[in-house]
């Protein structure tokens, strides 16, 4: 068990050397920063100041140096519109998202998994119909139209919550939903056909023969086999929801993560966009992380590997 | 044979209602079994076996599945008309059930130990120490080597044989009066199987546990079963005690079925097999449902149904040829 998760610890550093190694050669690809911050009127001498202010004009090797020596001191490099440490912005945005993706999570682990395991349990009854017709829909709906619809009939028809931006707990509930309901679904229909899967298998006709009772059936033995897939999506789900969320995010004029990032874009503030792309692609190495040694604890079969 | 009947089957019948029409897998069983006793229930696939034994636990295929009919008693009372909760209470106590394969019977998540702890906890509702020795118990006498290691090894870790003697161990620790065993060796080394067999019977006869062994495999039948019922399509064809079967196989089914038998010490260059191919379930008409593939069939094999007949103590067939010399004598 330490071996594997020691293995799987230098696997994820080399993924995240890589990363970084990714991002600057991507950045390098993306054009001429100076060019493009450039006024229009700049001459050819400005931009070859501007070159050397930022310290494009040394060779690749030595680049790649400040850059990995920027993300070890903490800060990130330094924004070029806001001129500040490009982490302090992002720790700015972070909760928010956070607030965010917390609440969705929420909601889709007790509904998905829910609504997926009383499918399976009912399965081509009434319920499990209804349930395909709420996962296709979650699927299906885009996702700004769903923000767009709960806002015109809980915000402008029902008056009962606030339409846009943060502040009491109300504000969360419909940008929760909205960031929630697709996860939930696809959570849903996985968690369906998984306990289906499980509910087929030997063990658990086994399980019935000792005299173990329906619920112990399916939440004792059947419910952990199906666990694996489902902590695999859900955990992806979780990490897309951490890297911010624009739509949600510009729907409900939520100060996310999602909107710094294309903000940072148009705006051409490279080491921004580097910083929230880095810390990104790490979330999903340590999610991964996390995800293989739960997989361990979960499955003796990988542990004893 | 005339021990008391801890089990009665009668006229059980378990259908499967399908797209494609109605599957009549079990059609209208009955047999005894005895105290003690091991019943074989031998036949091809598909021919309703299996599905009869799930049908004794309760445990047929649901939604399709549904026994439409029958009674079987135990106890006293019909199982047939018990609760869901009656019956997890005797799944497991009174009466058990080995499956065929022991690759997938266990449960891959959870410890030998807590498996084989598992029905203990449920029906006599031990804890602690008495649970942990009780499991030790029962893993010695299904004899797995160091059982206090073994029960926190999970069933990855063990060969096939010794997960089906897990297996046995599990279903048997609460010593049930019934074990069902479905197939329980098919999947098995030849030399495991013999093992295995034998280990059922020593617990058996120390603990009077009556069996029913199903399986297609008359060395299975002739090791074991005390008696054997014979089946074709969803009903039992001959019934027989062992050694009157092997001697006087009468239905023209198990006659068929014992020459398609390798013999010992004879060359042979083909197997004898049955010709065409058993019947379609859905489809069966009112007359003898082997008929089609007999040698001997007559007129009256395509119309009716042969009703049961005893034709020796304890010897029962369904086959109107016996019933002809019966009547003509």
């Amino acid at each position: 068990m330490k071996r594997y998760i020691l293995k799987r610890l230098v696997q994820a550093f080399v993924s995240l050397f890589a990363v970084t190694l990714i991002v600057f050669m991507l950045t390098q690809l993306s054009g001429d920063p100076a060019l493009l911050m450039a006024p229009p009127d700049a001459t050819p001498r400005d931009i070859q100041e501007m070159r050397e202010i930022m310290g494009l004009t040394k060779p690749l090797h030595v680049q790649y140096g400040i850059f990995l020596a920027d993300i070890l001191s903490g800060e990130f490099g330094r924004s070029f519109k806001w001129d500040k440490p490009c982490i302090a912005i992002w720790l700015d945005r972070f909760p928010n998202t956070l607030l965010l993706a917390g609440a969705s999570m929420v909601i889709t682990i007790i509904i998905g998994l829910s609504f997926g395991i009383l499918s399976a349990v009912h399965v081509g009854r009434w319920f499990d119909q209804f349930g395909k017709i709420f996962a296709l829909m979650g699927q299906a709906l885009p996702v700004f139209w769903l923000g767009l619809m709960l806002m015109y009939l809980f915000s402008v028809k029902l008056r009962w919550l606030p339409t846009s931006g943060m502040g009491s707990w109300e504000h969360l509930i419909m940008p929760a939903i909205t960031l929630g309901w697709f996860f939930t679904a696809s959570i849903a229909r996985l968690t369906r056909s998984s306990m289906l899967d499980e509910l087929d298998r030997d063990y658990i006709k086994m399980a019935k023969i000792k005299g173990v009772s329906r619920s112990g059936i399916i939440l004792r033995h059947a419910l952990k086999n199906a666990t694996i897939p489902i902590l695999t999506l859900g955990s992806l789900n979780f990490v897309f929801m951490l890297n911010g969320t624009v739509i949600t995010e510009t729907v409900f004029n939520w100060p996310g993560v999602g909107r710094l990032v294309v903000e940072a874009i148009f705006t051409r503030d490279f080491p921004l966009v580097q910083t929230t792309v880095l810390i990104g692609a790490s979330f999903f190495i340590f999610v991964n992380l996390m995800v293989d040694v739960l997989y361990a604890y979960i499955d003796p079969r990988i542990r004893y590997q | 044979m005339k021990m008391k009947p801890i089990l009665e089957v009668k006229n059980l019948r378990t259908y499967f209602y399908t797209r494609r029409g109605v599957v009549k897998a079990v059609d209208g069983v009955s047999y005894e079994l005895g105290e003690g006793e091991t019943l074989g229930l031998v036949g091809e696939s598909g021919c309703g076996k299996s599905i009869s034994c799930f049908s004794i636990i309760r445990l047929v295929p649901a939604p399709a599945g549904v026994i439409v009919g029958g009674e079987i008693l135990f106890g006293g009372s019909d199982l047939l008309l018990k609760s869901e909760e009656e019956m997890d209470r005797i799944r497991g106590a009174e009466i058990s059930m080995i499956l065929q394969d022991p690759m997938t019977s266990l449960n891959p998540l959870f410890t030998i130990g807590d498996q084989v702890a598992e029905p203990l906890q449920i029906h006599q509702k031990l804890k602690g120490e008495g649970l942990r020795e009780k499991v030790r118990e029962m893993l010695n006498l299904v004899r797995i080597p160091s059982p206090e290691v073994r029960m926190k090894e999970y069933p990855h870790q063990m060969s096939g044989g010794m997960r089906q003697r897990i297996v046995g161990g599990m279903v048997l620790a609460c010593r049930p009066k019934i074990l069902i065993a479905d197939e329980p060796t098919t999947s098995l080394d030849v030399t495991i199987q013999a093992q295995f067999l034998r280990l059922l019977k020593e617990i058996q006869h120390t603990s009077n546990l009556s069996m029913i062994i199903v399986t297609h495999d008359f060395g299975i039948v002739a090791k074991a079963c005390d008696r054997v019922a014979v089946m074709y399509a969803g009903k039992i064809v001959e019934m027989a005690g062992t050694v009157e079967l092997f001697d006087n196989p009468e239905h023209p089914y198990t006659a068929a079925l014992m020459k398609s038998l390798p013999k010992a010490g004879m060359r042979q260059n083909r197997l004898y097999a049955i010709e065409g191919q058993p019947p379609d379930l859905r489809t069966l008409d009112s007359g003898c449902s082997f008929a089609p593939r007999c040698p001997r069939a007559m007129e009256i094999c395509r119309k009716e149904y042969p009703p049961r007949v005893e034709i020796n103590d304890g010897h029962t067939l369904s086959c109107w040829l016996r019933k002809g010399e019966v009547l003509n004598d």
